[in-house]
Protein backbone atom coordinates (compact mmCIF):
# COMPACT_ATOMS: atom_id res chain seq x y z
CA UNK A 1 0.00 0.00 0.00
CA UNK A 2 1.68 3.28 -0.89
CA UNK A 3 1.11 5.97 1.68
CA UNK A 4 -1.16 8.83 0.78
CA UNK A 5 1.15 11.54 1.07
CA UNK A 6 3.22 9.77 -1.98
CA UNK A 7 0.54 9.35 -4.18
CA UNK A 8 -0.23 13.33 -3.10
CA UNK A 9 3.00 14.37 -3.69
CA UNK A 10 2.50 12.74 -7.24
CA UNK A 11 -0.64 14.23 -7.84
CA UNK A 12 1.14 17.46 -7.42
CA UNK A 13 3.96 16.93 -9.91
CA UNK A 14 1.45 16.06 -12.26
CA UNK A 15 -0.69 19.21 -11.30
CA UNK A 16 2.59 21.42 -11.87
CA UNK A 17 3.57 19.71 -15.04
CA UNK A 18 0.51 21.17 -16.30
CA UNK A 19 0.80 24.66 -15.33
CA UNK A 20 3.96 24.40 -16.81
CA UNK A 21 2.99 23.30 -20.13
CA UNK A 22 0.12 26.39 -19.74
CA UNK A 23 2.77 28.92 -18.63
CA UNK A 24 5.98 28.03 -20.38
CA UNK A 25 5.86 25.15 -22.82
CA UNK A 26 2.95 26.52 -24.57
CA UNK A 27 2.24 30.40 -23.38
CA UNK A 28 -0.50 33.18 -24.78
CA UNK A 29 -1.02 33.40 -28.05
CA UNK A 30 1.28 29.84 -29.32
CA UNK A 31 0.41 26.70 -30.34
CA UNK A 32 0.96 23.14 -28.70
CA UNK A 33 0.03 19.84 -28.10
CA UNK A 34 -1.99 20.22 -24.86
CA UNK A 35 -4.70 17.37 -24.90
CA UNK A 36 -2.64 14.58 -25.24
CA UNK A 37 0.18 16.02 -23.24
CA UNK A 38 -2.32 16.77 -19.82
CA UNK A 39 -4.31 13.13 -20.60
CA UNK A 40 -0.75 11.41 -19.91
CA UNK A 41 0.30 13.87 -17.17
CA UNK A 42 -0.61 11.79 -14.45
CA UNK A 43 1.01 8.80 -16.19
CA UNK A 44 4.41 10.41 -16.76
CA UNK A 45 4.30 11.92 -13.19
CA UNK A 46 3.85 8.33 -11.55
CA UNK A 47 6.97 7.02 -13.25
CA UNK A 48 9.61 9.59 -13.16
CA UNK A 49 8.80 10.45 -9.38
CA UNK A 50 8.26 7.54 -8.16
CA UNK A 51 8.04 3.98 -10.40
CA UNK A 52 11.34 4.76 -12.53
CA UNK A 53 15.16 4.00 -11.20
CA UNK A 54 17.03 7.04 -13.14
CA UNK A 55 19.08 9.85 -12.50
CA UNK A 56 18.93 12.85 -13.72
CA UNK A 57 22.68 13.87 -13.07
CA UNK A 58 23.51 11.01 -14.83
CA UNK A 59 20.99 10.81 -17.52
CA UNK A 60 22.79 8.10 -19.28
CA UNK A 61 23.56 5.66 -16.92
CA UNK A 62 23.27 1.95 -17.90
CA UNK A 63 21.54 1.18 -15.27
CA UNK A 64 18.26 3.11 -15.35
CA UNK A 65 14.75 2.57 -16.08
CA UNK A 66 13.77 4.10 -19.96
CA UNK A 67 10.87 5.89 -20.38
CA UNK A 68 9.94 6.67 -24.08
CA UNK A 69 6.46 8.54 -25.74
CA UNK A 70 5.27 6.68 -28.81
CA UNK A 71 3.20 9.07 -29.25
CA UNK A 72 6.12 11.68 -29.33
CA UNK A 73 3.58 14.97 -30.06
CA UNK A 74 2.93 14.53 -26.08
CA UNK A 75 6.60 15.70 -25.67
CA UNK A 76 5.47 18.88 -24.05
CA UNK A 77 4.44 16.52 -20.45
CA UNK A 78 7.50 14.73 -20.81
CA UNK A 79 9.65 18.09 -21.00
CA UNK A 80 7.52 19.29 -17.81
CA UNK A 81 8.53 15.99 -15.88
CA UNK A 82 12.09 15.99 -16.69
CA UNK A 83 12.91 19.77 -16.03
CA UNK A 84 10.78 19.15 -12.34
CA UNK A 85 13.59 15.90 -12.08
CA UNK A 86 16.38 18.37 -12.58
CA UNK A 87 17.58 16.76 -16.04
CA UNK A 88 18.38 20.87 -17.15
CA UNK A 89 16.99 24.13 -15.82
CA UNK A 90 13.23 24.92 -16.07
CA UNK A 91 14.32 28.17 -17.98
CA UNK A 92 14.67 25.72 -21.13
CA UNK A 93 11.14 25.16 -20.95
CA UNK A 94 10.05 28.38 -22.85
CA UNK A 95 12.82 28.45 -25.48
CA UNK A 96 10.86 25.31 -26.69
CA UNK A 97 10.21 25.03 -30.07
CA UNK A 98 12.51 28.05 -31.22
CA UNK A 99 15.78 28.06 -33.55
CA UNK A 100 18.75 26.63 -31.23
CA UNK A 101 16.75 25.32 -27.94
CA UNK A 102 17.31 22.20 -26.76
CA UNK A 103 13.78 21.55 -26.43
CA UNK A 104 12.37 20.57 -29.89
CA UNK A 105 8.64 20.21 -31.16
CA UNK A 106 9.29 16.01 -30.93
CA UNK A 107 11.44 14.34 -28.60
CA UNK A 108 14.86 14.58 -29.78
CA UNK A 109 17.66 12.42 -27.53
CA UNK A 110 20.74 14.28 -29.41
CA UNK A 111 19.55 17.97 -28.51
CA UNK A 112 17.77 16.94 -24.64
CA UNK A 113 19.05 15.02 -21.85
CA UNK A 114 16.87 12.43 -20.64
CA UNK A 115 15.16 11.92 -23.84
CA UNK A 116 15.87 8.07 -24.89
CA UNK A 117 14.78 8.45 -28.60
CA UNK A 118 13.45 10.42 -31.33
CA UNK A 119 9.86 9.71 -31.38
CA UNK A 120 7.23 11.71 -33.48
CA UNK A 121 6.47 9.59 -36.67
CA UNK A 122 3.51 7.62 -35.21
CA UNK A 123 3.68 3.88 -34.60
CA UNK A 124 7.18 2.73 -34.04
CA UNK A 125 8.01 3.93 -30.44
CA UNK A 126 6.90 0.36 -29.02
CA UNK A 127 9.26 -1.25 -31.96
CA UNK A 128 12.05 0.90 -29.83
CA UNK A 129 10.93 -0.25 -26.50
CA UNK A 130 10.91 -3.87 -27.42
CA UNK A 131 14.48 -3.38 -29.14
CA UNK A 132 15.66 -1.68 -25.72
CA UNK A 133 13.81 -4.46 -23.77
CA UNK A 134 15.89 -6.93 -26.11
CA UNK A 135 19.01 -5.28 -25.51
CA UNK A 136 19.09 -4.97 -21.47
CA UNK A 137 17.66 -8.50 -21.03
CA UNK A 138 20.79 -9.65 -23.21
CA UNK A 139 23.11 -7.34 -20.32
CA UNK A 140 20.84 -9.41 -18.02
CA UNK A 141 19.71 -5.61 -16.99
CA UNK A 142 17.02 -5.71 -13.94
CA UNK A 143 15.81 -2.85 -15.54
CA UNK A 144 12.62 -1.96 -17.38
CA UNK A 145 11.24 -0.10 -20.51
CA UNK A 146 8.52 1.64 -20.38
CA UNK A 147 6.29 3.46 -23.33
CA UNK A 148 3.51 5.27 -23.75
CA UNK A 149 1.08 4.74 -26.78
CA UNK A 150 -1.33 6.85 -28.13
CA UNK A 151 -4.62 4.95 -28.59
CA UNK A 152 -5.42 6.98 -31.93
CA UNK A 153 -1.69 5.36 -32.62
CA UNK A 154 -3.12 2.12 -32.54
CA UNK A 155 -4.33 2.95 -35.77
CA UNK A 156 -0.45 2.60 -36.95
CA UNK A 157 0.04 -0.92 -38.21
CA UNK A 158 3.65 -1.30 -36.85
CA UNK A 159 2.10 -0.95 -33.37
CA UNK A 160 0.52 -4.11 -33.66
CA UNK A 161 3.79 -5.83 -35.70
CA UNK A 162 5.46 -4.67 -32.35
CA UNK A 163 2.76 -6.47 -30.24
CA UNK A 164 3.54 -9.91 -32.18
CA UNK A 165 6.80 -9.04 -32.10
CA UNK A 166 7.09 -8.69 -27.92
CA UNK A 167 4.49 -11.75 -27.33
CA UNK A 168 6.55 -13.78 -29.36
CA UNK A 169 10.58 -12.89 -28.00
CA UNK A 170 8.62 -13.35 -24.46
CA UNK A 171 9.51 -9.76 -23.50
CA UNK A 172 8.63 -9.12 -20.15
CA UNK A 173 10.40 -6.53 -19.34
CA UNK A 174 8.69 -3.70 -21.00
CA UNK A 175 5.43 -2.05 -19.64
CA UNK A 176 3.47 0.06 -22.65
CA UNK A 177 0.56 1.96 -21.60
CA UNK A 178 -1.87 3.21 -24.27
CA UNK A 179 -3.21 6.57 -23.32
CA UNK A 180 -6.59 6.07 -24.34
CA UNK A 181 -8.13 9.61 -24.61
CA UNK A 182 -10.40 8.32 -26.60
CA UNK A 183 -9.79 11.82 -29.13
CA UNK A 184 -7.19 11.82 -32.44
CA UNK A 185 -6.29 15.27 -33.88
CA UNK A 186 -9.58 15.17 -35.90
CA UNK A 187 -11.93 14.26 -33.64
CA UNK A 188 -13.18 11.15 -32.11
CA UNK A 189 -11.43 7.82 -32.85
CA UNK A 190 -14.77 5.77 -32.74
CA UNK A 191 -15.26 7.82 -35.77
CA UNK A 192 -12.73 6.92 -37.66
CA UNK A 193 -10.87 3.51 -37.33
CA UNK A 194 -12.74 2.27 -34.30
CA UNK A 195 -10.40 -0.64 -32.28
CA UNK A 196 -13.04 -1.15 -29.45
CA UNK A 197 -12.75 -3.35 -27.73
CA UNK A 198 -8.87 -2.23 -26.89
CA UNK A 199 -8.31 -4.90 -23.95
CA UNK A 200 -9.39 -8.15 -26.36
CA UNK A 201 -7.13 -7.30 -29.16
CA UNK A 202 -3.91 -6.73 -27.30
CA UNK A 203 -4.86 -9.96 -25.01
CA UNK A 204 -5.35 -11.98 -28.52
CA UNK A 205 -1.58 -10.77 -29.65
CA UNK A 206 -0.48 -12.22 -26.26
CA UNK A 207 -0.42 -9.53 -24.33
CA UNK A 208 -1.41 -9.42 -20.00
CA UNK A 209 -3.65 -6.34 -20.47
CA UNK A 210 -4.50 -4.49 -17.65
CA UNK A 211 -7.00 -1.66 -17.65
CA UNK A 212 -7.19 1.63 -15.20
CA UNK A 213 -8.29 5.36 -14.43
CA UNK A 214 -5.37 6.75 -16.15
CA UNK A 215 -5.75 10.11 -13.82
CA UNK A 216 -5.72 7.91 -10.65
CA UNK A 217 -2.12 7.38 -9.38
CA UNK A 218 -2.88 4.96 -7.16
CA UNK A 219 -4.37 3.00 -9.59
CA UNK A 220 -1.15 2.93 -11.75
CA UNK A 221 1.03 2.96 -9.27
CA UNK A 222 -0.71 -0.83 -8.27
CA UNK A 223 -0.95 -1.41 -11.87
CA UNK A 224 2.93 -0.84 -12.36
CA UNK A 225 3.31 -3.54 -9.48
CA UNK A 226 1.10 -5.81 -11.08
CA UNK A 227 3.20 -5.97 -14.84
CA UNK A 228 6.80 -6.33 -12.80
CA UNK A 229 5.16 -9.50 -11.50
CA UNK A 230 4.09 -10.99 -14.93
CA UNK A 231 6.82 -13.50 -16.09
CA UNK A 232 7.12 -14.41 -19.94
CA UNK A 233 5.08 -12.09 -21.75
CA UNK A 234 4.65 -8.34 -22.06
CA UNK A 235 2.46 -5.91 -20.20
CA UNK A 236 -0.28 -3.36 -21.36
CA UNK A 237 -1.86 -0.60 -19.05
CA UNK A 238 -4.82 0.06 -21.09
CA UNK A 239 -5.37 4.18 -18.97
CA UNK A 240 -8.29 5.51 -19.25
CA UNK A 241 -7.52 9.26 -19.51
CA UNK A 242 -9.41 12.49 -20.44
CA UNK A 243 -7.55 14.55 -23.64
CA UNK A 244 -7.25 18.20 -21.69
CA UNK A 245 -7.12 16.47 -18.34
CA UNK A 246 -7.98 19.38 -15.94
CA UNK A 247 -8.30 22.27 -17.93
CA UNK A 248 -11.71 22.80 -18.19
CA UNK A 249 -12.07 24.17 -22.21
CA UNK A 250 -9.80 21.60 -23.48
CA UNK A 251 -10.97 18.35 -21.48
CA UNK A 252 -12.78 15.89 -24.38
CA UNK A 253 -12.21 18.63 -26.81
CA UNK A 254 -10.06 17.23 -30.31
CA UNK A 255 -9.47 21.40 -30.77
CA UNK A 256 -7.11 21.45 -27.93
CA UNK A 257 -4.81 18.39 -29.81
CA UNK A 258 -2.58 20.98 -30.95
CA UNK A 259 -4.67 24.07 -30.18
CA UNK A 260 -3.78 27.68 -29.67
CA UNK A 261 -4.13 29.27 -26.26
CA UNK A 262 -5.32 32.75 -26.28
CA UNK A 263 -4.80 34.86 -22.92
CA UNK A 264 -7.87 33.96 -21.61
CA UNK A 265 -8.14 30.46 -21.80
CA UNK A 266 -3.96 30.29 -20.21
CA UNK A 267 -5.57 31.92 -16.99
CA UNK A 268 -8.75 29.82 -17.35
CA UNK A 269 -6.36 26.85 -17.47
CA UNK A 270 -4.27 28.12 -14.51
CA UNK A 271 -7.46 28.59 -12.32
CA UNK A 272 -8.51 25.46 -12.81
CA UNK A 273 -5.66 24.04 -12.05
CA UNK A 274 -5.83 25.80 -8.78
CA UNK A 275 -8.68 25.00 -8.10
CA UNK A 276 -7.89 21.13 -8.20
CA UNK A 277 -5.12 21.85 -6.21
CA UNK A 278 -7.04 23.57 -3.50
CA UNK A 279 -9.90 20.83 -3.83
CA UNK A 280 -7.34 18.44 -2.82
CA UNK A 281 -5.85 20.14 0.18
CA UNK B 1 38.31 -15.08 -63.25
CA UNK B 2 37.45 -16.65 -59.55
CA UNK B 3 34.23 -15.36 -58.37
CA UNK B 4 33.08 -15.81 -55.09
CA UNK B 5 29.25 -14.93 -53.36
CA UNK B 6 29.24 -11.68 -51.88
CA UNK B 7 26.13 -12.44 -49.21
CA UNK B 8 27.76 -15.49 -48.09
CA UNK B 9 30.78 -13.02 -47.66
CA UNK B 10 28.68 -11.24 -45.77
CA UNK B 11 27.38 -14.01 -43.72
CA UNK B 12 30.73 -15.20 -42.74
CA UNK B 13 32.20 -12.25 -42.33
CA UNK B 14 29.51 -10.93 -39.59
CA UNK B 15 29.79 -14.34 -37.73
CA UNK B 16 33.78 -14.04 -37.84
CA UNK B 17 33.50 -10.30 -36.35
CA UNK B 18 30.31 -11.38 -33.77
CA UNK B 19 33.21 -14.00 -32.19
CA UNK B 20 35.37 -10.97 -30.06
CA UNK B 21 32.41 -8.50 -30.41
CA UNK B 22 29.36 -9.63 -28.35
CA UNK B 23 27.73 -6.80 -29.17
CA UNK B 24 26.57 -7.10 -32.92
CA UNK B 25 23.57 -8.52 -33.06
CA UNK B 26 21.63 -9.03 -36.66
CA UNK B 27 17.59 -9.03 -37.40
CA UNK B 28 16.24 -10.82 -39.89
CA UNK B 29 12.98 -10.42 -41.53
CA UNK B 30 12.30 -14.29 -43.03
CA UNK B 31 15.06 -14.05 -45.90
CA UNK B 32 17.63 -15.27 -43.37
CA UNK B 33 18.80 -17.97 -46.34
CA UNK B 34 19.00 -15.62 -49.13
CA UNK B 35 20.45 -12.75 -47.40
CA UNK B 36 22.91 -15.15 -45.30
CA UNK B 37 22.42 -14.26 -42.09
CA UNK B 38 21.60 -17.34 -41.45
CA UNK B 39 24.96 -18.44 -40.97
CA UNK B 40 24.80 -15.72 -37.88
CA UNK B 41 21.89 -17.25 -36.41
CA UNK B 42 23.74 -20.92 -35.97
CA UNK B 43 26.51 -19.15 -34.66
CA UNK B 44 25.25 -16.94 -32.25
CA UNK B 45 21.22 -17.97 -31.82
CA UNK B 46 21.05 -15.80 -28.49
CA UNK B 47 21.88 -12.43 -30.61
CA UNK B 48 19.74 -13.34 -33.82
CA UNK B 49 16.41 -12.02 -33.55
CA UNK B 50 13.84 -13.27 -36.85
CA UNK B 51 11.74 -10.67 -36.89
CA UNK B 52 9.27 -12.62 -39.63
CA UNK B 53 7.57 -10.59 -42.02
CA UNK B 54 7.24 -7.28 -40.94
CA UNK B 55 10.46 -4.88 -41.69
CA UNK B 56 9.16 -1.61 -39.97
CA UNK B 57 9.16 -2.99 -36.66
CA UNK B 58 12.49 -4.95 -37.54
CA UNK B 59 14.34 -1.38 -38.09
CA UNK B 60 12.54 0.63 -35.29
CA UNK B 61 13.23 -2.62 -32.91
CA UNK B 62 16.72 -2.47 -33.87
CA UNK B 63 17.43 1.15 -33.10
CA UNK B 64 15.80 0.31 -29.37
CA UNK B 65 18.71 -2.27 -29.73
CA UNK B 66 21.50 0.12 -30.39
CA UNK B 67 19.94 2.56 -27.40
CA UNK B 68 21.16 -0.36 -25.43
CA UNK B 69 25.03 -0.11 -27.38
CA UNK B 70 24.37 -3.03 -29.21
CA UNK B 71 25.69 -3.03 -32.77
CA UNK B 72 22.15 -4.51 -35.21
CA UNK B 73 22.30 -5.50 -38.59
CA UNK B 74 19.33 -5.45 -40.08
CA UNK B 75 18.83 -7.98 -43.05
CA UNK B 76 16.29 -8.34 -46.12
CA UNK B 77 16.38 -7.54 -49.62
CA UNK B 78 17.42 -4.22 -50.94
CA UNK B 79 13.95 -3.27 -51.96
CA UNK B 80 12.49 -4.11 -48.81
CA UNK B 81 15.54 -3.17 -46.18
CA UNK B 82 15.72 0.81 -47.94
CA UNK B 83 11.80 1.12 -49.03
CA UNK B 84 9.70 -0.71 -46.94
CA UNK B 85 11.14 1.20 -43.72
CA UNK B 86 12.25 4.22 -44.93
CA UNK B 87 10.12 5.90 -42.46
CA UNK B 88 11.99 4.21 -39.96
CA UNK B 89 15.16 4.49 -41.38
CA UNK B 90 15.10 7.84 -41.11
CA UNK B 91 13.27 9.04 -38.45
CA UNK B 92 14.75 7.40 -35.40
CA UNK B 93 17.51 6.06 -36.44
CA UNK B 94 18.87 8.47 -38.58
CA UNK B 95 18.04 11.51 -37.32
CA UNK B 96 19.50 10.69 -33.88
CA UNK B 97 22.20 8.70 -35.62
CA UNK B 98 21.95 5.40 -33.84
CA UNK B 99 24.48 2.87 -34.79
CA UNK B 100 22.04 0.56 -37.23
CA UNK B 101 23.31 -1.57 -39.78
CA UNK B 102 21.22 -2.01 -42.90
CA UNK B 103 21.95 -4.98 -45.37
CA UNK B 104 19.77 -4.35 -48.60
CA UNK B 105 20.93 -7.71 -49.89
CA UNK B 106 19.48 -9.33 -54.03
CA UNK B 107 20.35 -5.56 -54.59
CA UNK B 108 19.90 -4.09 -58.14
CA UNK B 109 18.59 -6.91 -60.78
CA UNK B 110 20.62 -9.31 -59.30
CA UNK B 111 17.59 -10.89 -58.20
CA UNK B 112 16.51 -11.59 -61.62
CA UNK B 113 13.53 -13.90 -61.71
CA UNK B 114 11.49 -12.38 -58.95
CA UNK B 115 11.05 -9.12 -61.31
CA UNK B 116 10.47 -5.51 -60.86
CA UNK B 117 8.88 -5.24 -57.35
CA UNK B 118 11.83 -7.56 -55.51
CA UNK B 119 14.50 -5.43 -57.65
CA UNK B 120 16.09 -2.36 -56.37
CA UNK B 121 16.70 0.16 -59.00
CA UNK B 122 16.67 3.34 -56.66
CA UNK B 123 17.98 2.20 -53.02
CA UNK B 124 21.27 4.18 -53.17
CA UNK B 125 19.12 7.51 -54.19
CA UNK B 126 17.07 6.52 -51.28
CA UNK B 127 19.77 6.42 -48.82
CA UNK B 128 21.97 8.42 -50.02
CA UNK B 129 19.13 11.14 -49.70
CA UNK B 130 19.38 10.93 -45.52
CA UNK B 131 21.65 13.06 -44.06
CA UNK B 132 24.38 10.89 -42.34
CA UNK B 133 24.13 7.73 -43.56
CA UNK B 134 26.93 6.12 -45.29
CA UNK B 135 26.22 4.00 -48.46
CA UNK B 136 28.45 0.88 -49.54
CA UNK B 137 28.34 -0.73 -52.87
CA UNK B 138 31.25 -3.96 -52.86
CA UNK B 139 32.34 -5.03 -55.96
CA UNK B 140 33.01 -8.35 -54.28
CA UNK B 141 33.61 -10.92 -51.89
CA UNK B 142 37.01 -9.72 -50.42
CA UNK B 143 35.42 -6.29 -50.25
CA UNK B 144 33.04 -6.89 -48.72
CA UNK B 145 34.37 -8.69 -45.81
CA UNK B 146 36.85 -5.97 -45.53
CA UNK B 147 32.84 -3.76 -45.26
CA UNK B 148 31.35 -5.25 -42.82
CA UNK B 149 34.21 -4.88 -40.23
CA UNK B 150 34.35 -0.97 -41.39
CA UNK B 151 30.85 -0.77 -41.07
CA UNK B 152 31.80 -2.72 -37.18
CA UNK B 153 34.14 -0.44 -36.89
CA UNK B 154 32.45 2.77 -37.64
CA UNK B 155 30.04 4.28 -35.82
CA UNK B 156 26.87 5.24 -37.36
CA UNK B 157 23.70 4.60 -39.34
CA UNK B 158 25.07 2.58 -42.79
CA UNK B 159 23.38 0.83 -45.69
CA UNK B 160 25.46 -1.85 -47.38
CA UNK B 161 23.86 -3.22 -51.01
CA UNK B 162 24.54 -6.54 -51.50
CA UNK B 163 24.66 -8.41 -54.87
CA UNK B 164 22.70 -11.62 -54.80
CA UNK B 165 25.28 -13.17 -57.48
CA UNK B 166 28.53 -14.20 -57.75
CA UNK B 167 30.65 -11.75 -58.76
CA UNK B 168 34.56 -12.03 -60.09
CA UNK B 169 36.85 -11.51 -57.47
CA UNK B 170 38.88 -7.77 -58.54
CA UNK B 171 40.53 -7.06 -55.14
CA UNK B 172 43.14 -7.95 -53.19
CA UNK B 173 42.59 -9.12 -49.98
CA UNK B 174 45.74 -7.90 -48.06
CA UNK B 175 45.38 -4.13 -48.73
CA UNK B 176 43.05 -2.46 -46.11
CA UNK B 177 39.61 -0.73 -46.98
CA UNK B 178 38.55 2.65 -45.69
CA UNK B 179 34.98 3.80 -46.02
CA UNK B 180 34.87 6.92 -48.42
CA UNK B 181 38.21 5.99 -50.24
CA UNK B 182 38.01 5.92 -53.76
CA UNK B 183 39.58 2.57 -55.55
CA UNK B 184 41.70 2.67 -58.52
CA UNK B 185 41.02 -0.40 -60.24
CA UNK B 186 43.16 0.36 -63.69
CA UNK B 187 45.25 3.68 -64.17
CA UNK B 188 44.29 5.33 -67.41
CA UNK B 189 45.30 8.83 -68.98
CA UNK B 190 42.08 9.67 -71.36
CA UNK B 191 39.41 8.55 -69.68
CA UNK B 192 37.49 8.04 -65.99
CA UNK B 193 35.27 5.72 -65.57
CA UNK B 194 33.65 5.76 -61.86
CA UNK B 195 31.70 2.21 -61.36
CA UNK B 196 31.04 0.74 -58.69
CA UNK B 197 29.03 -3.32 -57.84
CA UNK B 198 29.08 -5.61 -61.08
CA UNK B 199 29.61 -2.67 -63.56
CA UNK B 200 33.36 -2.29 -62.25
CA UNK B 201 34.39 -5.85 -63.96
CA UNK B 202 32.75 -3.92 -67.04
CA UNK B 203 34.27 -1.29 -66.94
CA UNK B 204 37.44 -3.07 -67.20
CA UNK B 205 36.22 -4.64 -69.98
CA UNK B 206 35.79 -1.53 -71.61
CA UNK B 207 38.66 -0.04 -70.62
CA UNK B 208 40.47 -3.47 -72.18
CA UNK B 209 38.73 -3.14 -74.91
CA UNK B 210 39.29 0.65 -75.56
CA UNK B 211 43.16 0.04 -75.01
CA UNK B 212 43.57 -1.55 -78.13
CA UNK B 213 42.22 1.01 -79.76
CA UNK B 214 44.82 3.65 -77.85
CA UNK B 215 42.25 5.03 -75.50
CA UNK B 216 43.23 4.80 -72.34
CA UNK B 217 40.57 4.35 -69.71
CA UNK B 218 40.92 5.22 -65.54
CA UNK B 219 38.82 2.47 -63.65
CA UNK B 220 37.62 4.03 -60.13
CA UNK B 221 35.98 2.19 -57.81
CA UNK B 222 33.47 3.88 -55.96
CA UNK B 223 32.97 1.70 -53.22
CA UNK B 224 31.58 4.37 -51.03
CA UNK B 225 28.90 6.53 -52.34
CA UNK B 226 28.59 8.38 -49.24
CA UNK B 227 30.77 9.98 -47.89
CA UNK B 228 32.30 10.61 -51.28
CA UNK B 229 35.98 11.82 -51.20
CA UNK B 230 34.95 15.58 -53.47
CA UNK B 231 38.51 16.13 -53.62
CA UNK B 232 39.57 12.60 -55.18
CA UNK B 233 36.41 12.47 -57.80
CA UNK B 234 38.18 16.08 -58.82
CA UNK B 235 41.52 15.07 -58.60
CA UNK B 236 40.48 11.12 -60.96
CA UNK B 237 38.62 13.43 -63.50
CA UNK B 238 41.47 16.48 -64.04
CA UNK B 239 42.23 16.74 -67.18
CA UNK B 240 40.36 13.67 -68.74
CA UNK B 241 38.65 13.88 -72.06
CA UNK B 242 35.62 12.33 -70.68
CA UNK B 243 33.82 11.23 -67.70
CA UNK B 244 31.45 8.34 -67.60
CA UNK B 245 29.57 6.64 -64.58
CA UNK B 246 28.47 3.37 -64.39
CA UNK B 247 26.35 1.40 -61.74
CA UNK B 248 23.37 -1.37 -61.53
CA UNK B 249 20.71 1.22 -60.77
CA UNK B 250 18.69 4.46 -62.21
CA UNK B 251 20.37 7.54 -63.78
CA UNK B 252 18.69 9.37 -60.88
CA UNK B 253 19.87 9.52 -57.90
CA UNK B 254 23.05 7.00 -57.38
CA UNK B 255 26.57 7.31 -58.26
CA UNK B 256 26.00 9.04 -61.92
CA UNK B 257 24.26 11.83 -60.12
CA UNK B 258 26.81 11.85 -56.87
CA UNK B 259 29.63 12.11 -59.04
CA UNK B 260 27.89 15.11 -60.95
CA UNK B 261 27.67 16.91 -57.57
CA UNK B 262 31.39 15.93 -56.79
CA UNK B 263 32.62 17.81 -60.45
CA UNK B 264 29.76 20.56 -60.60
CA UNK B 265 31.93 23.23 -60.48
CA UNK B 266 34.67 21.79 -62.73
CA UNK B 267 35.18 22.98 -66.43
CA UNK B 268 36.41 19.66 -67.30
CA UNK B 269 35.55 16.68 -69.59
CA UNK B 270 31.53 16.12 -70.31
CA UNK B 271 30.06 13.25 -67.92
CA UNK B 272 27.90 10.84 -69.18
CA UNK B 273 25.70 7.87 -67.34
CA UNK B 274 25.41 4.04 -67.62
CA UNK B 275 22.42 3.02 -65.71
CA UNK B 276 18.87 2.09 -65.51
CA UNK B 277 17.05 5.15 -67.53
CA UNK B 278 14.47 6.01 -64.94
CA UNK B 279 12.21 2.47 -65.35
CA UNK B 280 11.91 -0.37 -63.25
CA UNK B 281 13.02 -3.92 -63.71
CA UNK B 282 11.53 -6.78 -65.13
CA UNK B 283 11.97 -10.85 -64.71
CA UNK B 284 14.37 -12.85 -66.88
CA UNK B 285 15.77 -16.08 -67.14
CA UNK B 286 19.34 -14.99 -66.30
CA UNK B 287 21.34 -12.17 -64.72
CA UNK B 288 23.24 -11.56 -67.69
CA UNK B 289 20.54 -11.02 -69.95
CA UNK B 290 18.78 -8.78 -67.81
CA UNK B 291 22.19 -6.72 -67.35
CA UNK B 292 22.02 -6.51 -71.49
CA UNK B 293 18.48 -5.59 -71.88
CA UNK B 294 18.99 -2.30 -69.46
CA UNK B 295 22.14 -1.62 -71.49
CA UNK B 296 24.45 -2.19 -68.39
CA UNK B 297 27.28 -3.87 -70.14
CA UNK B 298 30.93 -3.00 -71.16
CA UNK B 299 29.88 -2.36 -75.02
CA UNK B 300 27.55 0.62 -73.14
CA UNK B 301 30.31 1.76 -71.58
CA UNK B 302 32.99 1.92 -74.82
CA UNK B 303 29.76 3.26 -76.47
CA UNK B 304 29.14 6.33 -74.11
CA UNK B 305 32.88 6.99 -74.30
CA UNK B 306 33.30 7.14 -77.96
CA UNK B 307 30.22 9.41 -77.76
CA UNK B 308 31.86 11.72 -75.65
CA UNK B 309 35.65 11.59 -77.61
CA UNK B 310 33.71 12.37 -80.36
Amino acid sequence: MVAAEVIRSIEEKALRMRELIVTDLIGEGKVGHLGGSCSSADIVATLYFHKMKHDPKNPKNPDRDRFLLSKGHAALVQYAALALAGYFPQSELKKVKSLGAMLQGHPDMTKTPGIEANTGSLGQGLSIANGMALGLRIDKSARRVYVIVGDGEQAEGQIWEAAMAAANFKIDNITAIVDCNRLQATGAIKDRFDLNPIRPKWEAFGWNAIEVDGHDVGALIGAFEVTEQVKGKPSVILANTVKGKCISFAENNAAFHNGMLTAEQCKTALCDLETIRKGRA
Amino acid sequence: MATKSLRTAYGEALVALGKDNKNIVALEADLGKSTMSNLFQVAYPERYFEMSIAEANMASTAAGLALTGKIPFINSFAVFSTGRCYDQLRQTISIAGLNVKICGSSAGLSDYGDGSTHQSVEDMSLMRGIPGMTVLVPVDAVETTKMVAAMVNNPGPMYIRINRNDLPILTPTDTPFEIGKLYTMKEGKDVVVFANGVMVSRALAAAEELAAEGVFVKVVNVSTIKPLDRQAVIACAKGMKAVVTAEEHSVIGGLGSAIAEALRLEKGAPIEFVGIEDVFGTSALNYDELLVHYGLTAQAITTKIKGLLK
